[in-house]
């Protein structure tokens, strides 16, 4: 066991698989020399060698389309795009592509492939740094989209996801890269992907959230537990195939539904959890389900950021008008 | 102070004579070996083929071409959907196929049919494709060959990857890959050059120039002089060749193909040519070309110039209706063939989206059966 933040423990989960397999390979831009701007990851080319961590040149389509063609020829590529929204000049590859050669093919060509990228706001960011585009990737037929919530996670998660012989979209939050130290197994371990994880058990209200929200609603079920509301969080884990069974089975208990994430409300994960909580679990529902979200609104720069990040009294405040509904 | 540090002289490399370094687009020079009758023009430049490779040449172009125009009227019956059709850029085709092997790779677009042919791509295969059947991309004959690719231009990406493969796994493989004279201006085009290039990986990226892209002339999508000079700047080799002249592109191929083998990395080959037929079975070409410019191309019609020249040398000694009788008789069986397959199943529309299905896809398969069920019984 070591102490390890999100960063290491990505790293360690990329040093694992590079080290048993020899088709990983891992790339992007500053991905190889520097360790990527985040230093995730650090050391692995003087490791591995140039041919195996490497940089690209700077073009977002390029890093996935190359991927892709590597992914269908043998090998497990592992591709960092830099940020959350400069995954879009990619978008053509990934929905006209990535994830449908398989299907294109019927099955001829798989296509192992992981695309990681640091998302979310909170960090006082420039534009287009602070966004989460999981709804966009969630949506389209032949992905798989991982978001992991702590070290432990995020290193079964991200093995899982190489070892997925579907392209994954792993989404890392940037805001507690390195903000939660956890003892994680030096050890290999996975994660199955499509599973949700009951981080706390309650009774009076279920939470849905994922990434870095899972902290602040940590935060805001010390303010329940106060008032004397037994909160029951559910860490998704994996936004698509969601894992309609847990969070069902959990709607059935609490009676109630609240989903808390950054993006914006409008089409979103939460919109997909609302009609969830209405196909899976319609006659047990004692309130509304509620989404606690980012508005329908470009993330503000630093100055406005605060009031549109998801804070947990705005989350206990929602727990509170649920409860009492 | 004077510094007495020098900057080195420059020293001009001397590089071997190549068609490459001798058809320079940035003059605007063009590969051409026999001209519009059939006449050799350039004894040096003529790739050394034996005749009965300049006979199984020309009866590849010939059956591409029947193919083709047989697909254009199952179409026009109704018995398949929209088509692209191949018409006068067979040559192109018929030269990469000569050369390339069982292992290389092709990422086509979609009018590649002849290349895709002599991979070992059937008729039936294409056929069934456009009849609305995801089978006919499951080549079961063919190695190595990816299936067609409409996002324009995303293609050349794959091959661009599919050579870090190749080269990060030291096999001796090449890739061809080919868009056309629309497609160099989208940017996945310039990525994969670049990425091509400071990668230096096996690929040989072949722009098929048909002079439009649907309605739009090529002068509409570009300032350059030509395509093939846009490799200048990616610092890989290009060449504009005459795509209509077998001989020509076979040269190109010749050369691009070794330099991808020793490691010499990738080479663009504009290949001009005309596409005689419609953007695809839905477009009408009279809304935007005239017939004096048709019937001027015609005269550059890749078949009837291997002909000439064959005749010329006395070669050809083939019955060609006989020959084309045989073509139709063997594509038709193949037609019945892709008419006759297996009927369309609701799991072919499940099974192949993930390698593992989630139950998400199984509750909706399954719910549908529920359904169909209960149609069934209603009746």
């Amino acid at each position: 066991m070591s102490v390890m933040t999100i960063v290491q423990a990505i790293n360690n989960a990329l040093d694992i698989k590079l080290e048993e397999d020899k088709s990983v390979v891992v790339y992007g831009e500053d991905t190889g020399l520097e360790g990527g701007v985040f230093r995730v990851t650090e050391g692995l080319q003087k490791k591995y060698g140039v041919e195996r961590v490497f940089d690209s040149p700077l073009a977002e389509s390029a890093i996935v389309g190359a991927g892709l063609g590597m992914a269908l020829s043998g090998l497990r590529p592992v591709v960092e795009l830099q940020f959350d929204g400069f995954t879009y000049p990619a978008f053509n590859q990934i929905i006209s592509n990535v994830s449908r050669m398989h299907n294109r093919s019927r099955g001829v060509y798989k296509i192992p492939m992981v695309i990681r990228f640091p998302y979310g706001g909170g960090i006082n960011a420039l534009e287009h740094h602070s966004e989460s585009p999981e709804a966009l990737y969630a949506h389209i037929p032949g992905l798989r989209v991982v978001i992991p919530s702590t070290p432990h996670d995020a290193k079964g998660l991200l093995i899982s996801a190489i070892e997925s012989d579907d392209p994954v979209i792993f989404m890392e939050p940037k805001r507690i890269y390195r903000a939660i130290k956890q003892e994680v197994s030096n050890e290999k371990y996975t994660i199955p992907l499509g599973k949700a994880k009951v981080v706390t058990e309650g009774t009076d209200v279920t939470i849905v959230a994922f990434g870095a929200m899972i902290r602040e609603c940590q935060k805001a079920i010390v303010l329940a537990k106060e008032a004397g509301i037994s909160v029951e969080l559910i860490d998704l884990r994996t936004i698509y195939p969601i894992d309609k069974e847990t969070i069902a089975e959990s709607i059935k208990k609490t009676g109630r539904l609240i989903v808390v994430a950054e993006a914006p409300e409008s089409f979103s994960v939460g919109a997909e959890l609302m009609a969830i909580a209405n196909e899976e679990a319609f006659l047990y529902l004692e309130a509304p389900p509620k989404r606690v979200m980012g508005f329908d609104t470009i993330v503000p720069l630093a100055q406005g950021e605060q009031m549109y990040m998801i804070t947990p009294d705005r989350i206990f405040y929602e727990i509170e008008r649920t409860v009492k509904f | 102070m004077i510094s007495n540090i020098k900057a080195p002289e420059t020293t001009k490399i001397k590089l071997p004579r190549t068609i490459f370094k001798d058809f320079d687009p940035r003059e605007d020079k063009i590969l051409r070996i026999i001209d519009n009758e059939g006449e050799v023009l350039n004894k040096e430049l003529m790739p050394d083929l034996d005749d009965a490779t300049i006979i199984k040449a020309y009866k590849s172009m010939l059956f591409t071409r029947i193919t083709d125009e047989m697909a254009v009227s199952y179409q026009r019956q109704g018995r398949m959907f929209t088509y692209p059709p191949n018409l006068g850029q067979e040559a192109i085709q018929t030269a990469g196929g000569l050369i390339i092997r069982e292992n290389d790779w092709l990422a086509p677009a979609f009018r590649e049919i002849g290349i895709m042919m002599a991979k070992g791509v059937t008729p039936k295969e294409l056929f069934l494709y456009y009849m609305g059947n995801e089978q006919g991309s499951n080549f079961r004959t063919a190695n190595h060959v990816l299936p067609i690719c409409v996002p324009i231009g995303s293609q050349l990406l794959h091959a661009t990857g599919i050579g870090y493969s190749i080269k990060y796994q030291k096999k001796d493989e090449v890739v061809f890959t080919y868009v056309g004279d629309g497609g160099t201006s989208e940017g996945d085009f310039s990525e994969a050059l670049n990425f091509a290039g400071v990668w230096n990986v096996p690929v040989i990226f072949t722009i098929q120039n048909n002079q439009y892209a649907i309605s739009v002339p090529v002068k509409s999508q570009t300032k350059s002089v030509n395509l093939a000079i846009k490799a200048i700047a990616f610092g890989i080799p290009g060449i504009k060749v005459d795509g209509n002249d077998f001989f020509a592109m076979y040269a190109a191929y010749k050369e691009a193909f070794d330099n991808a083998r020793s490691g010499k990395g990738p080479t663009l080959i504009e290949a001009l040519t005309y596409r005689k037929g419609a953007h695809t079975t839905s477009d009408d070409p009279t809304k935007y070309r005239t017939k004096e410019e048709e019937q001027e191309w015609d005269k550059t019609d890749p078949l009837i110039r291997l002909k000439k020249y064959m005749d010329k040398k006395g070669i050809w000694k083939e019955n060609e209706e006989q020959l084309i009788e045989d073509f139709k008789l063997d594509i038709d069986k193949q037609f019945t063939e892709a008419e006759n397959f297996t009927a369309y199943k609701l799991e072919d529309i499940f099974q192949y989206m993930y390698v593992d299905m989630p139950d998400i896809l199984k509750k909706q398969k399954a719910d549908y059966e529920q359904f169909q069920n209960w149609k069934e019984n209603r009746k």
